[in-house]
């Protein structure tokens, strides 16, 4: 009696036994609990996927019948003349072109600060909390600013004030991502190249970047596709044409402000062409997406 | 010496013994060092032998690491971290202010716990360190490559794969490429710092004897928790606790005829 080891009353306290009724409802109710929160899940992703897929089946729906070669070889006209997006094309490729050439290195540099050089100092922390404030700017704010620093000082709307706010929109993206993509490379991989005598610099470059460069590449595409979609900050700052126009210092048509004016409109053909642009532009943003995850996907 | 692919037995650890220990390369006086306010070393006294292994021994936090990162100033990475002392090589104290840490570090390679090759490839793992400190042709840089990889016993596995990615390599492979990427530099000393606790018993074999083939040119120091290792591997062995070098002597003599009651416990598992 004294040796045997199951759960007698007599010995119970030398070997606890369960209750195998208390366990099964236990797992049956674990099995519940489980099927109901799965459940949950699917509906809830299925909600998601259903807004996305109502938005890309009205583009496609709406904006396939006016998809003519016309919209890419001829400009903005007036309603009634079988008018193009060819300038809102062209413009928009140039300001987030160019917006992005000047964001990239600003935020990539400011990214390589926050993570290599100013860990937990008070500058670095100060500089990372105000470039998550301008990460979650509205952007017609940042119209709003560009406005009063290009647009009133000089000779009204340009293009270049359009770049500059998409600009300042690309930094603190590509702030965040650089800096996030630095912090994980592991420290042991600092100390490594540091051990071979490499100075800070080329351990940053050479090593550092290099280990992050899918992520930072994807930041970039990331900041490109969202200025890409951008309407407020190009009202204020390249206004808009509907003319044929490249030059930096003119007002600057865009596609997400020419949808803007077009949408609106009384005009069948040019709410038409409204639809066009808005499914170039979410097909364009879709592509860059598709890319970065290509760029992101581990090789070998 | 052992034959390939047997480890050094007792006998051999007696032979090395009886050969006795070399000139200094290395003289550690009366070193202390702090993390901020937190004394992780007491005026420790130690001579690296030139051409062989001195093993460093002790239980986790007794501060033979840190030592190692004096050896190469590892800490200047961090602030707050300080070494107050005297290391001397070739007579001058490495730990002052003012020494070139780059060209310091192109002197005293180091080699860590965890396989750390860098994001490139296999070839240009090697060659990052080289091109640091020096300008070679590239037939030279070519020679250079081959004959770091032999040293680290690598080449005849990676010689046809050498712009592939050695991130693709395995762990001991890894960790020999990275041995690979010290000796490349052509250090007079070598630091392993728990080389091996990363790795499997074979990769282990592996390195434990690249180790004893290395110190025909190289002054090395290690630290591991593996007894055997440093019976297997040392010529040296110290044994710290608590901050303090308690006991420093041949590895026979440690391993057989310990003075301290402390290295006696802790060899034979008492604590630690």
């Amino acid at each position: 009696m004294s040796t045997t080891l199951t759960g007698t009353a007599g010995n119970a306290h030398l070997f606890p036994s369960r209750d195998p009724r208390i366990a099964q409802r236990l797992s049956r109710r674990r099995k519940r609990i489980n099927y109901i929160s799965k459940g949950l899940c699917i509906v809830a992703t299925l909600i998601g996927l259903a807004f996305l897929a109502a938005i890309l089946i009205t583009l496609l729906w709406l904006g396939l019948p006016g998809l003519h070669l016309s919209v890419f070889t001829e400009t903005t006209r007036p309603p009634g003349s079988n008018g193009g997006l060819l300038n809102a094309i062209v413009g928009s490729l140039i300001q987030t072109a160019i917006g992005t050439a000047i964001g990239t290195p600003i935020g990539l540099l400011v990214g390589t600060y926050l993570a290599e050089y100013a860990r937990g100092s008070a500058l670095g922390n100060a500089v990372r909390f105000v470039s998550d404030v301008l990460l979650s700017a509205p952007s017609i704010l940042i119209g709003l600013f560009i406005y009063q620093v290009l647009v009133n000082p000089f000779n009204g709307f340009s293009g270049i004030a359009g770049c500059a706010a998409l600009a300042v929109i690309v930094i603190p993206i590509v702030v965040r991502t650089t800096e996030d993509m630095l912090r994980l490379i592991p420290v042991a991989l600092r100390e490594a190249a540091a051990a071979l005598g490499a100075p800070k610099w080329k351990t940053t470059v050479f090593v550092c970047y290099r280990a992050a460069i899918d992520g930072i590449a994807t930041g970039v595409l990331l900041a490109i596709a969202r200025v890409a979609g951008e309407t407020a900050p190009l009202l204020f700052t390249s206004l808009g044409n509907l003319n044929w126009s490249v030059s930096l210092t003119q007002p600057m048509s865009s596609l997400p402000v020419t949808i803007y004016q077009y949408a609106g409109s009384a005009f069948d053909d040019w709410v038409q062409l409204a639809w066009v642009g808005a499914l170039l532009i979410t097909f364009g943003v879709l592509a860059l997406n598709i890319l970065a995850r290509l760029i992101l996907r581990p090789r070998h | 010496m052992p034959e390939t692919g047997t480890r050094p037995t007792i006998g051999a650890l007696e032979a090395r013994a009886s050969a006795g220990l070399n000139a200094p390369r290395i003289s550690i006086r009366n070193l202390d060092f702090y993390y901020g306010a937190n004394k992780a070393l007491k005026a420790i006294n130690l001579d690296l032998p030139d051409r062989q292994v001195t093993g460093m021994i002790g239980p986790s936090g007794c501060g033979k690491s840190t030592l190692l990162r004096c050896l190469n100033r590892m800490y200047d990475l961090y602030p707050g971290q300080r070494a107050v002392g005297e290391v001397l090589m070739d007579g001058e104290n490495i730990i002052a202010p003012g020494v070139d840490l780059n060209n310091l570090r192109s002197r005293v390679g180091m080699v860590f716990q965890k396989p750390t090759p860098f994001p490139m490839t296999i070839h240009e793992n090697i060659t990052f360190g080289v091109k640091l400190h020096e300008r070679p042709s590239k037939a030279e840089m070519e020679e250079r490559v081959e004959w770091s990889l032999t040293r680290a016993a690598l080449w005849d596995e990676v010689k046809d794969r050498l712009n592939t990615s050695a991130t693709g390599l395995s762990g001991g492979q890894q960790q020999r490429l990275c041995i690979a990427r010290t000796i490349a530099v052509r250090p007079e000393v070598i630091l392993f710092d728990e080389p091996t606790s990363a790795l499997d018993p074979i990769s282990t074999l592996k390195i434990e004897e690249l180790i004893d083939e290395l110190k025909r040119d190289f002054t090395i120091a290690i630290v591991t928790h593996n007894m055997q290792q440093a019976a297997r591997c040392a010529d040296q062995v110290a044994f710290f606790y608590l901050g303090e070098m308690v006991e420093v002597g041949s590895a026979t003599q440690m391993f057989t005829a310990p003075r301290e009651r402390r290295t006696q416990e802790y060899i034979t598992g008492r604590f630690g």
